[in-house]
């Protein structure tokens, strides 16, 4: 990450050109890195919303009536595995390899896609059941913290669209390979802010 | 960032990755058991939600997103300790304040 560019300054002493590069491209990527910390603010304060207004049922159903755990077993899977082929999509970027980036950056999308799929599908079946986010505080917190998760995870996907096109045409450069970490770190935060949601909202739902 | 540099040390290896992976896979299964199986008492299967899910995060901070003290002089690891500072003064002063509100207010 942003760090190397300071180890390597050492190893590569006698190359100068290079070191703006890698110091513009860590600085790129610390700064993407403050970026996220401003984004956890908000999902902190979405979570402390949630926490108080979800006794707040109205008389409707409650998170143990609503929720159901296979489902939600299978969407943290895909997230997870997701996490772990853009790892593998950093590592290839490392060897040099673009192809091997592009193959596991579409792979990435695939189980982002099938996420946010799964839960495109559980908001419209509540909402279809008339527990949309109209129907109690619970109800409305549980759709603002959920929805600007998968917000979230969708416009990554988007992002992981618009590196798939730049890496089929230019390859890995010091244009695309800063992009591809900034993006690296926004993948792996949003898989780490979904383990918060199914731990607290969906599992001690279920409690 | 350098695909040049040897450093396999904070942008990891595929072994990382994978340890990575089985990790968060076992801390995911922990707790959905748990509650799925409901056999442990309701005190119990909270503490070990919460220990899974610090656990699974610490994980991917560590061994996918390669936080450490060490990369970029320890910054972005300063910065993450005065975020987490942060959340805990805001959700932990909502959820006091509101609990206590709620008490006197005997509604929820």
């Amino acid at each position: 990450m942003a760090t190397d560019t300071l180890t390597n300054h050492a190893g590569h002493a006698h190359d100068g050109h290079d070191h703006d590069h890698h110091d513009a491209a860590g600085t790129k990527v610390f700064g993407f890195w403050i970026y996220l910390m401003s984004d956890l603010m908000i999902f902190g304060s979405l979570f402390a919303t949630y926490a108080v207004l979800m006794k707040g049922t109205a008389g409707g159903p409650s998170a143990s009536e609503l929720f159901e755990l296979p489902f939600v077993l299978v969407e943290t899977f895909l997230l997870l595995f997701s996490s772990f082929t853009y790892g593998m999509a950093v590592l290839s970027m490392n060897a040099n390899n673009a192809k091997a980036v592009f193959n596991w950056l579409l792979i990435t999308f695939l189980l982002g896609a099938g996420f946010v799929g799964m839960e495109i599908y559980e908001f419209q079946h509540l909402i279809h059941e008339g527990f949309g986010p109209d129907r109690s505080a619970f109800l409305s917190a549980f759709f603002t913290l959920v929805g600007t998760h998968g917000l979230h995870v969708t416009f990554g996907l988007i992002w992981i669209l618009v590196m798939l096109i730049q890496v089929k045409k230019t390859g890995l450069n010091d244009m695309t390979r800063p992009r591809i970490m900034c993006l690296s770190l926004f993948w792996h935060f949003l898989d780490i802010v979904w383990i918060c949601v199914f731990s607290f909202v969906y599992l001690m739902g279920a409690l | 960032m350098s695909g040049q540099a040897p450093s396999e040390h904070s942008h990891g290896s595929v072994k990382s990755y994978v340890i990575g992976l089985i990790l968060s896979i076992v801390l995911t299964i922990i707790p959905f058991g748990v509650v799925m199986a409901g056999s442990f008492e309701l005190d119990a299967t909270l503490a070990i939600i919460v220990a899974t899910a610090v656990a699974q995060v610490l994980v991917q901070l560590i061994l996918f997103m390669h936080m450490s003290t060490k990369t970029d002089e320890g910054w972005n690891f300063n910065a993450f300790v005065f975020t987490v500072l942060i959340l805990v003064l805001v959700i932990g002063g909502s959820v006091w304040i509101m609990y206590h509100l709620h008490l006197n207010m005997m509604i929820g």
